[in-house]
């Protein structure tokens, strides 16, 4: 059987059990559209927002961050998990408690304002279609480069098959599908890294190989990495980080960021109780640490999979010559997402750091310059073709990683179209419309919302990577902090939450915006991207908890001027913070 | 209901004396050992680098899971001491 078939097999075996569970959960009411009925298990939960909250940038790309980046990127695997902490201590329990149905929701009672809505809705729709085009064009990739069609059908079928799901289920279907989606995509993860474990540590636990002996050359995985990285003029991969304050608040944007997100907020709006939104947040990150504990160790394990290939007789001694060079080359060399250029004419691949500290070294090894240039994001997915896995694990990894963008994206999708059809059309423009029109209203912003992150997808803006750090940034300054004082404080009013708000996100952006070009359009940057300019060596990038901290200060300087928080209002606070008696408090 | 007892007050600040322990050892094991305190870590080996770098790349992720499920249990166990629970 030809690769192609095999691939072919594996996704649409895992889009007929998609399509099962989406006939199967139809939604027929907008409780069963917008939170499905309340009544998911809190393990089942769990393992839906590890899927909702894995993209195609967990699966794909993280790996390749760290495997580029070593100890440096260590930001992402801290950041994106430690902010299920502050969800499940700061705003989990206490929205499930609210009871209603979307994040804008709970901020306009919570403020006692249309305007405050109005803005939690904006700044929720600007984060979730930044973060869905990133997954369109993810899942686009994935059917390219696996199902052999080009990247604009992928793009397609990838809609068909989300709009089918999404629209007719709704939070109902895409629960239940996320579910099935996360099995896939923990298995395709996990299978390729065991097996490279094995390989090269005789360990079976990836997370725990990183840490034991290469078997090769009898010593720990990680000296071997640094001496080999080291000898080609890479950075240390375990090397500290000069820019202390720029890591820890990097670290900080991205867990406020996770934190504020909607899309991952909303999942917790359909357990049955406060207790077990408390659990499921755990159960959540159980479901997310065996990938983001497995992460590292295929990160270092690839990085040195890659430096071996290319120096079979270790980095001082010839490297490979390019007529030799194993299939797995070839293969993406024709997508060119590898790329050779014989600079010195040895017939050789050199790769190695070229830079001016390195220069004289390359010159007296007869090297003119690196010829090798490696796309970070096909390390997970080349995986299993540098570890001569069997083919049957190939069409696995092309099913996990459209399972990782398809559960995110309909994630997305969802926080969209019910922020469109309850926030703004009923809770705005029409509050007399019928549960039978809202739950219509839902799919119809639904399709549009599928059909602007495809075009989106299919002609993205210039500025694709940079922004999913718009997106954090966003809800790290914007929704987080908005939500958290909307919780803990009874003095927080809405005039300070708006101008908090509103004083957090422009900041945010202004800052972003200076450096990466104003509305991201290259070459209209104020200041060049380099450490230098940055304030306080502060990148655009780590800006969000600074935002946040912007947003608390302005919020509380102006309550504290203004109005006290109507006693209603205050006693809607108190409901939520206490478990017993649902809704109770504000009807009184 | 509507009345703010004693008691609530209680849990309510029960509460958040839990959670404030609970994020001293979350920022303690990323922001700490992970990131700021790694030099002062650098003695300590864990295969083949020191525990900074094992914190940053597992021990934080590990901690972030025990967090959680401990202080799911300790409200879930404040709610009924308190009788707040659903």
């Amino acid at each position: 059987m030809s690769q192609f078939t095999i691939n072919l097999l594996f996704v649409g075996a895992s889009f007929a059990l998609y399509f099962g569970i989406a006939i199967w959960a139809r939604a027929g009411s907008t409780k069963e559209f917008y939170v499905a009925g309340g009544g998911v298990h809190p393990v089942m939960n769990g393992m839906a927002t590890a899927a909702d909250w894995m993209s195609a940038a967990s699966f794909i790309s993280m790996a390749g961050l760290i495997a580029a980046g070593g100890y440096a990127n260590s930001t992402f695997l801290m950041g994106w998990t430690g902010g299920y902490v502050l969800l499940a201590m700061l705003l989990a329990p206490y929205l499930r408690k609210f009871g209603k149905f979307t994040v804008p929701d709970f901020i306009g009672d919570r403020f006692y304002s249309r305007t405050a809505r109005l803005v939690a809705v904006a700044c929720l729709i600007i984060a979730s279609v930044t973060y869905v085009i990133g997954q369109m064009t993810g899942a686009g990739v994935a059917f390219s480069r696996f199902l052999e069609v080009d990247k604009d059908t992928g793009l397609i079928i990838a809609a068909v098959v989300v709009f089918f799901y999404a629209v007719l289920g709704g939070m109902k279907g895409i629960t239940y599908t996320q579910v099935a989606q996360y099995c896939v995509l923990i298995v395709a993860y996990t299978i390729p890294a065991v097996f490279i474990s094995l390989q090269l540590t005789d360990t079976f636990i990836p997370a725990i190989g990183l840490f034991s002996e290469h078997t090769q050359s009898g010593m720990p995985l990680l000296q071997k990495l640094d001496e080999v990285v080291r000898e080609l003029g890479f950075r240390d991969y375990t090397a500290d980080v000069d820019n202390k304050l720029n890591m820890v608040l990097f670290t900080l944007s991205l867990m406020i960021g996770t934190a504020g997100l909607p899309h991952v907020i909303i999942r917790f709006f359909t357990v049955p109780k406060v207790a077990d939104a408390r659990w499921s947040a755990g159960w959540a990150l159980v479901f997310i640490a065996l990938l983001y504990l497995t992460a590292p160790a295929v990160a270092s394990m690839a990085r040195l999979n890659l430096m071996t290939t290319i120096y079979p007789e270790g980095p001082t001694a010839n490297s490979i010559a390019y007529d030799e060079r194993p299939d797995w080359i070839q293969t993406w060399e024709q997508t060119g997402l590898i790329k050779y250029e014989d600079k010195n004419g040895d017939g050789r691949i050199q790769f190695y750091n070229d830079t001016p500290a390195f220069a004289e070294e390359a010159t007296a090894r007869g090297w003119a310059g690196n010829e090798l240039t490696v796309n970070r994001d096909i390390l997970v997915l080349a995986n299993p073709e540098i570890a001569n896995l069997p083919g049957w694990v190939i069409g696995l990894i092309a099913a996990g990683g459209l399972a990782a963008a398809l559960s995110t994206a309909a994630g997305l999708l969802l926080a969209i179209s019910s922020a469109v059809s309850h926030d703004l059309i009923k809770g705005s423009i029409n509050p007399d419309i019928t549960e039978k029109g809202e739950l219509l209203a839902a799919r119809v912003s639904m399709f549009f919302a599928i059909i602007i992150a495809t075009y989106l997808g299919m002609n993205p803006p210039g500025f694709a990577a940079q922004v999913v750090a718009l997106a954090f940034g966003i809800a790290a300054a914007s929704i987080f902090p908005a939500l958290m004082m909307g919780i803990f404080s009874k003095r927080v009013n809405s005039k300070g939450a708006v101008l908090g708000m509103l004083a957090g996100l422009g900041c945010t952006l202004v800052y972003i915006f200076t450096y990466l070009g104003w509305f991201f359009i290259p070459g209209t940057n104020t200041l060049a991207n380099t450490p230098d300019n940055w304030l306080f060596g502060v990148s655009p990038l780590s800006f969000g908890a600074i935002g946040a901290v912007i947003n608390f200060a302005v919020a509380f300087i102006v309550s504290n001027m203004t109005e006290e928080v109507p006693q209603d209002v205050q006693d809607l606070v108190e409901s939520v913070r206490y478990p017993k008696g649902a809704g109770g408090a504000v009807d009184h | 209901m509507s009345d703010h007892t004693e008691n609530q007050e209680n849990y309510w600040k029960a509460n958040v004396r839990l959670i404030f322990g609970c994020l001293i050892v979350w920022a303690l094991v990323s922001y700490g050992f992970g990131i700021l305190l790694r030099p002062m870590l650098a003695g300590i080996e864990v295969g083949g680098t020191d525990l900074g770098f094992w914190f940053a790349q597992q021990g934080s992720i590990i901690s972030f899971i025990g967090l959680v499920f401990f202080y799911a249990w300790r409200m879930n166990a404040l709610d009924k001491e308190f009788g707040l629970e659903e």
